[in-house]
């Protein structure tokens, strides 16, 4: 089985995440980048499926020279290759951007089902991985917290507000994760050795097929008017528990009309 | 003025909240018109509907809408955009109907914005981002515009609109079909609102202890009318489940109370609640950062403060 799953470099959300004030993108030289978190899951579950069922696992990222640590990070949990899809004229795409840069270099490299994380810490729009099976014309079963594959069938648990919803579908397909399908591994020193020596095949816009009037901030389908940092909020009421911490809480609810 | 579509959020027959929230702001951008996809549309959702706004209802609710993922209500969509060339859609920025604003923003080549707090007349959305921290307006540059609008943003006002109906009828593709689902599996939780529509919220984290102790969460929550909800140790540990996590990776609300007890106010559980408007925090640790959001705090042991306020709480009503 042909596996790709979808990896994206974020801001670590421990520093102060910034955007640019001349294009009013995201600014990835302020922070850390790091993997997305839920891509660590995507990883994973891509990983035990080639484990139960055989094939190859290949990482796919898009996004400047610095995501090439991602990629790393992903070889080192043990994918057998990457893909970067790297280029300026990708800088500033949106999620409509995205999804079609991603859906064509899919079209190009094949495969039987793709794996993504189902929101990034950046963006956090959650919307890719249908976006994707929209664009490739593919199953979407997304916000899975179980995946099941038997021969060309493909069966997940997916997450609702009532509880989940069981969808099957047959491959190739997409598929989305959430955090609790799994405990992704840490690499080991010799998975981060090895990682070293995987292929990691960069590709630009026209060795994808990519249209590049359809990528990049200017030709993005929403931009950004304006953005401000946050007020802070006004500082509060802070009481030490006398043993009547409780009612005194019930005065501040009762004083905002809560009760 | 022009039309507004609203995809219609329901449960069970029952018009959700956020929907409410939606008429009242597409009322401020055009005339608004909501769209119910899937079972359930009855007498009593075409009255609230109407109430709060809706000047037509387009009923599409045929089984085969509901039975797939997500596809066959974007096709419903585009097929209502490209009929009634709608000014704007609007829909409700949970999971799924962000994932439906997504497909049908490629099928109508239309600009998609995702968890808006605001939309002003001139379609500029307000977004906030990385946790709070930053404000942002955006706008959809290409087709039309497609809006996904955090719950709880809006506050809600009735003003009655003609609620006048009109069956779609929809032929969902193949192609829209290929992810079926085969069982909806409900877990029980009651009868407390839905954690990301309700206005007050009582979350518990590490310093509750147990899972046995949550009790105590859901006895607060419970004299408040309140969710309840949890953070990530609280569902990393199998304390709650993970559905009632706040957060970076769990839900985002913006409640009109948020109570956090136990919670050390880690900057990725902050991320999903710090546009509540009012903040409590009980915490034995004063130096817990939770405090600096906090406009009302306790420093005190939770399994004493919480159940003196749930008992306080009963007492006043
Ligand atoms: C990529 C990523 C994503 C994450 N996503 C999320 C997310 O979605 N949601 C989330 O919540 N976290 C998330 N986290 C985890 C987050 O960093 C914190 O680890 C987590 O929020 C801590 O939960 P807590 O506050 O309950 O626990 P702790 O940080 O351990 O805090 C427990 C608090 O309880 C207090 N306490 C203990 N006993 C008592 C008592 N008897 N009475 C009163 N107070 C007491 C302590 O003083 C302490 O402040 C994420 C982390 C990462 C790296
Ligand atoms: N630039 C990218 N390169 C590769 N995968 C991506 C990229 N952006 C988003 N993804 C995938 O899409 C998922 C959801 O991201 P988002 O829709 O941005 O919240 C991520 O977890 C990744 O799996």
């Amino acid at each position: 089985m042909n596996i790709v799953v979808c990896v994206k470099q974020v801001p670590d959300t421990a520093t102060e995440r910034k955007l640019r004030s001349d294009d009013k993108t995201l600014d990835r030289d302020a922070a850390d980048g790091v993997i997305n978190e839920l891509c660590e899951y995507a990883v994973e579950e891509a990983l035990r499926l080639k484990e139960a069922h055989g094939g190859e696992v290949t990482v796919l990222t898009m996004g400047p020279d610095k995501a090439s640590d991602t990629i790393r990070k992903a070889l080192a949990m043990g994918a057998d290759k990457a893909v970067h899809l790297v280029d300026d004229a990708l800088h500033g795409s949106d999620a409509l951007g995205t999804s079609y840069a991603l859906a064509q270099t899919l079209k190009k490299i094949g495969f039987d089902l793709v794996v993504l994380g189902s929101e990034s810490t950046d963006a956090r729009t959650g919307v890719l991985a249908a976006m994707l099976a929209e664009r490739l014309g593919v199953p979407q079963l997304t916000f899975a917290n179980k995946v099941e594959i038997d021969g060309g069938s493909i069966a997940v648990q997916r997450v609702t507000d009532y509880g989940y919803d069981r969808v099957e579908a047959s491959l190739p397909a997409v598929v989305s994760v959430v955090e609790k399908i799994n405990e992704p591994r840490y690499p080991s020193f010799k998975g981060i050795m090895a990682a070293k020596k995987k292929s990691v095949e960069k590709l630009g816009v026209a060795d994808a097929e990519i249209d590049a009037s359809q990528v990049g901030l200017a030709n993005s389908w929403s931009e950004v008017t304006d953005f401000a940092a946050a007020p802070p909020r006004a500082a509060g009421t802070i009481v030490k528990d006398e043993g009547d911490g409780g009612v005194k809480a019930a005065d501040f609810l009762a004083s905002k009309k809560f009760v | 003025m022009s039309e507004i579509l609203v995809l219609v959020e329901h449960v069970e027959g029952q018009v959700k909240k956020v929907t409410l929230e939606l008429l009242t702001l597409a009322r401020k951008l055009g005339v608004p018109s909501a769209v119910w996809a899937g079972p359930g549309y009855s007498p009593e959702a075409k009255a609230k509907l109407a109430e709060y706004g809706a000047e037509k209802i387009y009923v599409a609710d045929s089984a085969d809408v509901n039975d797939y993922v997500v596809a066959p209500k974007a096709e419903l969509l585009a097929q209502l955009v490209s009929e009634k060339s709608p000014a704007a859609v609007l829909v409700a920025a949970t999971a799924e109907a962000k994932e439906i604003a997504g497909r049908l923003a490629i099928k109508i080549d239309s600009g998609v914005l995702t968890d808006a707090v605001g939309i002003e007349e001139s379609l500029v959305a307000d977004q906030s981002i990385f946790g709070g921290g930053v404000n942002v307006r955006s706008r959809v540059t290409k087709g039309t515009p497609i809006v996904a609008v955090r719950p709880n943003s809006t506050p809600v006002e009735a003003a009655a609109g003609a609620g006048a109906e009109e069956q779609v009828s929809v032929t969902v593709s193949d192609a829209a079909k290929a992810a079926r689902i085969v069982e909806r599996v409900k877990q029980e939780k009651g009868a407390r609102p839905e954690l990301t529509e309700a206005a007050i919220v009582v979350s518990g984290g590490r310093g509750v202890g147990s899972a046995e102790n949550f009790s105590i969460i859901e006895k607060l929550a419970d004299s408040l009318g309140a969710a309840v909800g949890a953070s990530r140790a609280a569902t990393d540990a199998g304390w709650y489940p993970h559905q009632f996590q706040v957060g970076q990776t769990g839900k985002t609300v913006s409640p009109q109370l948020y109570i956090a007890a136990g919670i050390s106010g880690a900057i990725q559980h902050r991320a999903g609640m710090q546009t509540a408007k009012t903040i409590v925090a009980v915490n034995k640790d004063p130096e817990a950062p939770i405090f600096e959001l906090a406009d009302f705090g306790v420093v005190g042991d939770l399994n004493q403060v919480v159940p003196q306020l749930t008992e306080e709480v009963a007492k006043r009503k």
